[in-house]
């Protein structure tokens, strides 16, 4: 316990540093406000706009919740599809790269097209970003099983779905985490870029994507900073959520969940 | 050993017959192996690696079939035959989303034995291996040693009359080693079950067998066959007898023989 405050205190002096040299490139080179807002100006922005800030970041954190949420139901299903046979991975796996390699900028404006702006195109965007990893990783996990366990369970005359649901899909759990953990962060990378282009369908207000570019186009250095802050805030929400629950559901047996522990 | 015991090892519980294994690219791993073991019999087989011991495993547990031959488990097919057989790893190859308790009811789980059942024959489990204190506890939280009980627990846990054991303690320390020599002799003088039981370890073989057969290399068949004359109540002091360390001098020499042929 006093490890991990002494660990949490050196990380607050890093961010405390960091704002002093903000402050004092400010001072030494007098930028103006507009290309660079203080900190102080930040923190002010922050408060005196909370609220607009706040209704940005649940709209960005819904479709980002959701793209995720589709991605991992879909990444499962289509995981345990690939686990059937090696034929079906050789001839399915190249397009889950492709998912992967696309470009999102490049789609986003036919996705647009497709389905319209507003939050359901932006969901959708996050969800096509944040598959292939799911799918990659829960594919790996579910066939990756020891040979001898196999072996064992074909020993007590397993059925399919006995080697389904008490081998292969528990074993494949650490690395569906995995997975999400990865997929957790460009779910909402994928959601502000989709709301670059798509913006929301509530009127007058969007979400951070949205906001960033409004704030940008107006000149609001400071509450386009207060934008960048909040984006961030959300994708550690986002990441540390999904790290716990890890946590939660593996530290009993799985060693990954024990280094979390230890680190 | 009372007459009625004598006529029950009489039985044939695996019988082979010219038996051949080739893999795909048409390497012979056995050659024309003949095989009888009776019920309650403990047979070892020990060997130069590559001789095709483990196969000789998988082949009676069905998990592969012979090239030729055929192959009777109490005489059905091994396939058939399975609920009666349990099959030991090297590795003790537990879950290890899995507690200890969880871990031994595998097995009962997977046949469908009712929740109290399995929990009453876990609880007697336990109680027999020496595992009860560790009973919640996960595989990562347990040596070496312990592993190998719980992965044996498990496999007695269908009450087997064929045990197959693929160097099972070749992981493991002398001291742990030994001891589970004793155990698993005891477990076999209480539940009376055949085994086939392949080890590295000419002393391990002697210590727990009826009958050793050491295997030459390939492709891999008979060498030659020893009858285990020991007291049949087995304990730590066999190991320093005189008879002991002859035998095990003979067989490590016929063992000998089949790497320089």
């Amino acid at each position: 316990m006093k490890q991990r405050a002494i660990t949490a205190m050196n990380a607050l002096a890093v961010f405390a540093a960091f704002l002093l040299l903000w402050q004092i490139v400010l001072w030494v080179f007098h930028v103006a406000p507009y290309m660079l807002p203080s900190p102080l100006a930040v923190a002010k922005a922050i408060g005196a706009r909370l609220p607009s800030l706040l209704d940005s970041l649940a709209i960005t954190a819904e479709e980002s919740a959701g793209g995720l949420a589709a991605s991992i139901a879909v990444g499962v299903i289509v995981a345990l599809f690939f686990a059937q046979s090696r034929w079906v991975r050789k001839m399915f796996y190249p397009y889950t790269l492709l998912l992967q390699t696309v470009p999102i900028i490049a789609i986003a404006p036919l996705i647009l097209m497709w389905v319209g702006a507003g939050q359901p195109a932006v969901t959708l965007i996050a969800f096509i970003i944040s598959l292939a990893p799911i799918i990659a990783n829960t594919t790996q996990g579910l066939i990756s099983v020891d040979e001898n366990l196999v072996h064992l369970f074909l020993m007590h005359n397993a059925s399919r779905r006995q080697l389904l649901f008490k081998l292969r899909l528990p074993h494949a759990v650490p690395s569906l985490f995995v997975g999400i953990r990865i997929a957790s962060g460009i779910a909402v990378i994928g959601a502000i870029t989709g709301e670059l282009y798509a913006g929301s369908s509530r009127v007058g207000q969007g979400g951070l994507g949205y906001s960033i570019l409004y704030a940008s186009s107006q000149l609001q250095t400071d509450y386009l900073f207060a934008l960048v802050f909040a984006a961030t805030v959300l994708g550690f929400s986002f990441f540390f959520i999904v790290m716990f629950l890890e946590w939660y559901f593996l530290h009993r047996w799985h060693e990954s969940a024990r280094v979390m522990e230890t680190e | 050993m009372n007459s009625s015991a004598a006529i029950a090892q009489n039985v044939p519980q695996i019988e082979i017959f010219g038996v051949t294994k080739s893999y795909g690219t048409g390497q012979k791993v056995l050659e024309s192996l003949d095989l009888t073991v009776c019920r309650e019999e403990f047979v070892s087989i020990i060997g130069a690696s590559g001789c095709g011991k483990s196969t000789i495993l998988k082949l009676i547990s069905g998990l592969t079939s012979p090239t030729s031959g055929t192959i009777r488990v109490e005489g059905m097919t091994p396939v058939n035959a399975r609920e009666t057989v349990s099959y030991v790893f090297q590795e003790a190859t537990l879950l290890p989303w899995r507690t200890v308790s969880d871990n031994i009811g595998l097995s009962l789980e997977l046949e469908g034995v009712a929740g109290d059942r399995r929990k009453k024959k876990i609880a007697s489990l336990l109680q027999l291996v020496g595992l009860n204190h560790v009973a919640d506890a996960y595989p990562r939280e347990l040596s070496g040693g312990m592993k190998m009980r719980v992965s044996i627990a498990r496999a007695l846990a269908t009450n087997p009359r064929l045990l197959l054991l693929d160097e099972p303690f070749a992981a493991l320390d002398e001291m742990s080693r030994d001891h589970l020599n004793e155990e698993l002799l005891r477990l076999r003088g209480e539940q009376k079950w055949a085994a086939v039981f392949v080890t590295h370890s000419v002393a391990e073989a002697v210590f727990l067998s009826d009958r050793i057969i050491v295997l030459a290399p390939n492709p891999g068949r008979i060498h030659a066959i020893f009858p285990v004359t020991l007291p049949s109540s087995r304990g730590a002091a066999l190991r320093t007898s005189s008879e002991f360390d002859a035998l095990v001098s003979r067989i490590s020499h016929s063992l000998r023989e089949t790497l320089a042929a």
